[in-house]
């Protein structure tokens, strides 16, 4: 596993690409009471994610990391068509689905497959393991004999690491511990032999000593081809098991680059706060903290300019005017590292 | 004498099913301006036992053992000694500060409340202090108006904060302050715990399942393991000299932002406390483990000075393979 935890794959959006994201903006509208309608108060709306762009690549793990807020659950959700863009696309395998009707997405979902961060609330406490991970074929039409069907159970099931097999397939959702019930959602979502799949915080609800277990198989599912969209705040995570980074702060993609390469070389003056707040393992590698005063600015009123300015530390007059694109910043970084900000 | 001190504390809870185990003999110290973190992983009993300390636990728990503050115990009588000293004198932060207030009173409100009800502080002398707690924690005075939904989790978990410490406690107890808060709140929130601790001379010991965090807030560790402590000690020699496998493969669990090495997890699970335990409880997912582990319950013995372990590879008596 080190070995792949330590090579940077080049970011290739062309080569066995799965899923391509571009200039994605999600907007909220928020309800006018009745008098502020009569008064012409403008409509307002949150701006959840604000022209967001990427791709995932077969055997690739791509990290979206921010804090709550910072839009990265809805992003995942307009790839999933949860929730409608206002304008942007969404790539699926090469096909444009930003505008696909439910009917026609339906058959698509099988490729496509969502990992929930709470395996308590996850699973249906009244179905036992075997129809847990049955539901999902029995929904999709796809019935086969019963022996086929057992035959697909069983490969997901021992794929997700729950070996014997016969150990667990009789037993109810309370019968396990959390880390065997993420396996079962993790089996549930394999057993439609997906091509990708979106882990929304998929360890943040357990115990830590089987976190690196749930992520070890992400890991070697990631090896065997699949493409993972991670959406996580646990920086320590994405810099250990994803192998690209994107950093998001209110609605949009501030900087991103090979997993290492961001964590050891930030640009963004807010990634490089992000970093210096996660505690260090080790006490003797305590640093000074730098942390961020006050909140995350609501969506509703987005900052002008460069959205990060009002909590920058290092902000000029420009920054207030000047909206930065990701780009390449005048530092030396490594290829594909790109970070929103002017003075990067 | 300590400020705080723990002598061979059990909890056992009355289930429909038989007893539970919940803590099985833990005894600790603390004196003023220390920082305890008590660590381990959920169903481990370290809420269990802080909550015991509280004179908080559910009526079908059964607790044995002393808690002695400043000398006296005050679990003898029950809630008849406990009474006096909760919120005066030991004061706690809950898991989920969220739901620590009540929704349809406005957070100064309360804080006021509180204090009446204590004999701190009456009237406007409350009003006046209240300001001032809130103003300690990092909270804007005017937020005193606010309803606690008006309030961001990590305001609504300073207010809690600010709630706790209104009666002027000696010691503070806080159940995984920040587990529901992103990172940078988190980082603020441990910031603002260590200033209080100091600033107000307090006894604290941080509750949480992680060790980074314990370190930035802490000097000296307990982790707990079913039930039990298994290794005690400052954060540094928990760490680069675990003496308890445990300990050892927690921290090898942790993900490290820097680190190259592979992450591992743990094998198995915790034994269950509703059964009895023979042997070391760790034995079954223990790499270190040898015939004598799965007989004999190795004891908590100090290791060298400040710094206690309960692994027979510890042990001198214990023959080892």
């Amino acid at each position: 596993m080190s070995e792949q935890l330590v090579k940077e794959p080049a970011h290739t959006p062309e080569a066995g690409v799965l899923l391509e994201v571009s200039d994605l903006i999600v907007r909220y509208p928020i309800r006018r009471t009745i008098i502020e309608a009569l008064k012409r108060i403008p409509r307002t709306e949150v701006h959840a994610v604000e022209g967001v762009s990427f791709a995932i690549g077969s055997g690739e793990m791509f990290a979206l990391v921010g804090e709550s807020g910072c839009g990265k659950t809805t992003t995942a959700q307009a790839v999933l068509r949860m929730v409608e863009p206002v304008s942007g696309s969404i790539r699926l395998g090469g096909v444009d689905i930003t505008s696909y009707p439910p009917r026609r997405m339906r058959p698509l979902r099988r490729r496509l497959q969502m990992i929930y961060q709470d395996p308590y609330e996850s699973l249906d406490p009244r179905f036992r393991v075997r129809q847990t991970i049955e539901e999902p074929l029995l929904v999709h039409g796809i019935r086969g004999s019963r022996l086929e069907r057992e035959a697909r159970i069983e490969e997901a099931m021992e794929v997700a690491g729950l070996t014997p097999t016969e150990l667990f397939i009789e037993r109810y959702a309370h019968e396990l511990s959390g880390g065997q019930r993420q396996r079962v959602a993790i089996a549930a979502s394999l057993v439609l032999g997906p091509t990708l799949l979106l882990a929304d915080e998929p360890v943040s609800m357990l115990d830590v000593s089987v976190r690196a277990g749930i992520l070890g198989l992400l890991d070697e599912l990631r090896a065997k081809g699949l493409g993972i969209l991670m959406i996580t705040h646990d920086l320590s995570t994405a810099a250990h098991f994803a192998d690209h980074i994107a950093v998001m702060y209110l609605g949009r993609i501030v900087e991103e680059g090979g997993a290492k390469e961001v964590v050891r070389n930030p640009q963004h003056p807010y990634t490089k706060s992000l970093l210096s707040v996660v505690p260090a393992r080790d006490p003797r590698d305590r640093k000074t903290p730098q942390i961020l005063q006050g909140e995350t600015p609501d969506a509703v009123h987005v900052p002008p300019g460069c959205r990060f300015h009002p909590r920058c530390p290092i902000a000029e007059e420009r920054c207030k005017i000047e909206d930065p694109a990701l780009e390449t910043p005048h530092s030396p970084v490594a290829e594909g590292h790109r970070a929103a900000c002017l003075l990067a | 004498m300590s400020l705080l001190e723990i002598r061979e504390a059990y909890v056992w809870f009355d289930l429909p099913h038989g007893e539970l185990e919940a803590v099985r003999g833990v005894s600790f110290a603390l004196d003023k301006g220390e920082r305890l973190g008590l660590v381990g992983e959920s169903g481990c009993g370290k809420t269990t036992s802080v909550l015991a300390v509280m004179g908080l636990l559910p009526s079908n728990a059964w607790v044995a053992g002393e808690v002695l503050v400043e000398g006296e115990d005050i679990l003898v009588e029950g809630e008849a000694t406990v009474r006096p000293h909760r919120w005066t004198d030991v004061a706690m932060v809950f898991q989920g500060a969220m739901n620590a207030f009540n929704p349809v009173r406005r957070v100064g409100a309360q804080l006021v409340e509180t204090m009446e009800f204590h004999h701190v502080a009456e009237g406007g002398a409350a009003e006046k202090r209240a300001g001032e707690l809130l103003d300690m924690v990092g909270i804007p005075a005017d937020r005193a108006k606010r309803y606690p939904h008006e309030l961001s989790g990590g305001m609504r978990q300073r207010a809690a904060l600010a709630m706790a410490l209104s009666c002027n406690p000696k010691v503070l107890l806080a159940d995984e302050p920040t587990t529901a808060l992103d990172v940078m709140v988190q980082a603020q929130i441990l910031e603002l715990l260590v200033e209080l601790a100091r600033d107000l001379d307090l006894a604290l010991i941080l509750v949480t399942h992680d060790l980074p965090a314990v370190a930035e807030v802490c000097d000296r560790a307990a982790v707990m393991y079913a039930g039990e402590i298994v290794e005690m000690g400052s954060m540094d020699t928990l760490f680069h000299d675990p003496r308890h496998p445990y300990t050892r493969l927690l921290f090898a669990a942790t993900p490290d932002l820097y680190g190259d090495e592979d992450v591992i997890s743990i094998p198995g699970a915790p034994p269950r406390l509703d059964q009895p335990i023979i042997g070391c409880p760790f034995a079954p997912r223990c790499d270190s483990t040898f015939e004598h582990c799965r007989q004999v319950s190795p004891r908590l013995i100090e290791v060298t000075p400040g710094r206690s372990a309960a692994c027979h590879l510890n042990d001198p008596k214990v023959k080892k393979p």
